[in-house]
């Protein structure tokens, strides 16, 4: 198997068999299994293996102060700074804030991605000329799907909660004001699948792209893609009785599991991968959403011109000056006729 | 020769082995970060913690219901089906009879229904907010039928709870 379709092919065949084990599990009456021991588990790992990361990457020393510096940082007064250059290069923790919120709320280096590519020379027609440009679709790919993903994410809180808090509800209503179909579609639950399938079809159709993705980037693609299927096909085609999954929802919100009777099977595939997504949150790339707050070029002020930073590494170091380097090799540098500072 | 030192790493030789210290950097800030994180995610857990909280329970006691003769006492479709596809039900009645002028509805027992949201489903459960409404106050659902389709229960000007907004 070449390089491309292992590294495609087990993702997918993954997903399909997570999606076998749950439906066999629970052909096979494991519900309480699937629909409880699996969920805490899943929340567990979850918890855990994240704090643990952060542990990690916490005890690591940042060695260098490395703000990128995209735009004219602190300097003499009379040198100009628009907000733009602040939030660029900021000076203090206050702009340091602005940059961070922007990168997180609105994905902002992102929207600056570029994209290079080599297209024939208009004049000399045997050359080819490399092209940057300008590439907005992956942020908006990107930022549609988080997006949509947080906004499901919020409106799933009506099954974890009693009463449904009020912002869930007007959630739910301005999500569904296109009144379409009965039950009433969703707007971003749809969003998510197509923002989905984009991101993961940009993979598959840029050969450049196809060529550095490993079956660590299909994998999460692809089990969210299923997530989202799972739930689409759930709420409007293979309906299951949402209040008993409600029952079994609540239930594990309030630490007193119940497994209510004759849930479809297709709420515990759904329920499965997302724990699985849970649980391998930690150990995955997926890890970057606390990773973006640990971004030495995104967190550090600009500010290496007025305030030492000490390399945390820094170490005594012994030196080995001139004076010794001359008792070393004064016999020497004195038969080759070398000056020397002391004769003995 | 003895370079002064016993350590050599791709720069050379150095006195000691680089100590990099054993401490959370920025830990308050770090500490900050999880707690919130932590609080916001399960915040809106923390007030049922431990409570055994009642599922819905739908009234059928209503006179249409009651007339039934015990053994006929069902509903269009089995109990089962009509909990998770209601829904579906009523869109597949609509679209048959404002597409099709089709208001008759057979169902899988082969008994012959009136395909009517008002006049069927709202004759048997004419207690709207006993039964239709305890399970969608439960679920956080608000059916958007009622501004045209009429209920017995509009006549007494109750408004259900998740339509009073
Ligand atoms: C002939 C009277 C009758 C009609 C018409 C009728 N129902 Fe029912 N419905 C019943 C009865 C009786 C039950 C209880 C069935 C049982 O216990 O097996 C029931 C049960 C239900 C349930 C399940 C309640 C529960 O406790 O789980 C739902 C949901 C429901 N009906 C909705 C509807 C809808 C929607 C319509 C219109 C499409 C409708 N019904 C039409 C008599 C009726
Ligand atoms: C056993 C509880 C139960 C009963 C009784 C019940 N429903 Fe529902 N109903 C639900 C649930 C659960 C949903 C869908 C929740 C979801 O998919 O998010 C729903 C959804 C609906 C929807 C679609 C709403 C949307 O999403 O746009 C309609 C319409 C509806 N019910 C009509 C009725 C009517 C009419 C009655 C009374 C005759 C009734 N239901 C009684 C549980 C119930
Ligand atoms: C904008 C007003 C309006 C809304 C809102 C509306 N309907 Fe209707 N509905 C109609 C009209 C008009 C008809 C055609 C009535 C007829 O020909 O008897 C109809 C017919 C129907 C029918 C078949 C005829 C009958 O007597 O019931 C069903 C079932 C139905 N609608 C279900 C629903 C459901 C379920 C909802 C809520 C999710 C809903 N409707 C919301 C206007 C509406
Ligand atoms: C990563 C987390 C999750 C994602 C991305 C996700 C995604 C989705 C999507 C896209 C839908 C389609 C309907 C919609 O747009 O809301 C859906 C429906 C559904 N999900 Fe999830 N889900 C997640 C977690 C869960 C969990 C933990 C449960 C357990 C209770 C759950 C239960 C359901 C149910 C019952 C439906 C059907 C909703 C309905 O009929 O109204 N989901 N999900």
């Amino acid at each position: 198997m070449d390089f491309f379709k292992r590294h495609f092919l087990v993702p997918l065949i993954a997903v399909l068999g997570l999606v076998a084990l749950a439906y066999i599990g629970v052909k096979a009456d494991l519900t309480f299994v699937f629909g409880v021991v699996i969920p805490y588990l899943a929340v567990l790992i979850f918890f855990e293996g994240l704090i643990f990361r952060i542990i990690s990457w916490a005890r690591s020393p940042v060695p260098f102060k490395i703000p990128s510096t995209c735009a004219q940082g602190k300097s003499l007064p009379w040198i100009k700074r628009s907000l733009a250059d602040k939030l660029d290069n900021p000076e203090n923790r206050l702009q340091v804030f602005g940059r961070m919120a922007l990168e997180i709320l609105t994905f902002r280096s992102l929207f600056r991605n570029t994209r290079s590519e080599l297209q024939p020379n208009q004049e000399k027609p045997e050359d080819s000329r490399l092209i940057h440009w300008s590439y907005k679709w992956l942020w908006l790919g990107a930022i549609a799907f988080h997006y949509a993903f947080l906004i499901v994410i919020l409106r799933h809180i009506r099954f974890f909660t009693q009463p449904v808090p009020h912002f869930v509800t007007a959630l739910a209503e301005a999500d569904g004001f296109v009144q379409f179909y009965i039950p009433t579609v969703y707007l971003t639950g749809v969003l998510l699948v197509v923002a989905v399938t984009y991101l993961l079809a940009r993979r598959l159709y840029t050969p450049t792209l196809r060529y550095i993705s490993l079956a660590a980037d299909y994998f999460p693609l692809l089990l969210i893609m299923a997530i989202g299927l799972s739930g689409i096909l759930m709420r409007y085609f293979y309906k299951v009785d949402i209040a008993a999954v409600k029952q079994l929802a609540v239930g594990l919100a309030t630490l007193r599991p119940v497994v209510p009777d004759g849930i479809g099977v297709i709420f515990y595939i759904h329920l499965f991968l997302v724990c699985v997504l849970f649980a391998y949150f930690p150990f995955s790339k997926l890890m970057h959403a606390p990773g973006v707050f640990f971004s030495p070029s995104r967190n550090t002020a600009g500010d290496n011109r007025w305030k030492l930073h000490v390399n945390p590494w820094n170490y005594p170091v012994k030196f080995h000056d001139y004076m010794h380097q001359e008792d070393d090799y004064r016999e020497a540098m004195i038969e080759a006729g070398l000056p020397v500072e002391k004769e003995k | 020769m003895d370079h002064n030192g016993n350590y050599k790493n791709e720069f050379g030789w150095f006195a000691d082995k680089p100590k990099v210290p054993k401490k959370l950097f920025n830990f308050k800030a770090v500490f900050i970060g999880v707690v919130i994180f932590v609080v916001l995610v399960t915040s809106p857990l923390w007030k049922n913690l431990g409570q055994i909280i009642p599922g819905p329970d739908p009234q059928l006691n209503t006179a249409a219901i009651m007339k039934l003769p015990e053994k006929d006492r069902t509903c269009v479709e089995s109990k089962e089906y009509m909990r998770a596809n209601h829904m579906l039900l009523l869109g597949e009645w609509r679209d048959e009879v404002v597409r099709d002028a089709n208001r008759d509805y057979v169902n899988s027992k082969g008994k012959k229904y009136l395909a009517s949201l008002s006049n069927n489903c709202m004759e048997c459960h004419s207690n709207k907010s006993q039964f239709c409404d305890q399970c969608h106050n439960y679920v956080a659902v608000v059916p958007n039928c009622w501004g045209c389709h009429w209920e017995k229960e509009k006549e007494k000007k109750q408004v259900a709870q998740s339509e009073a907004k």
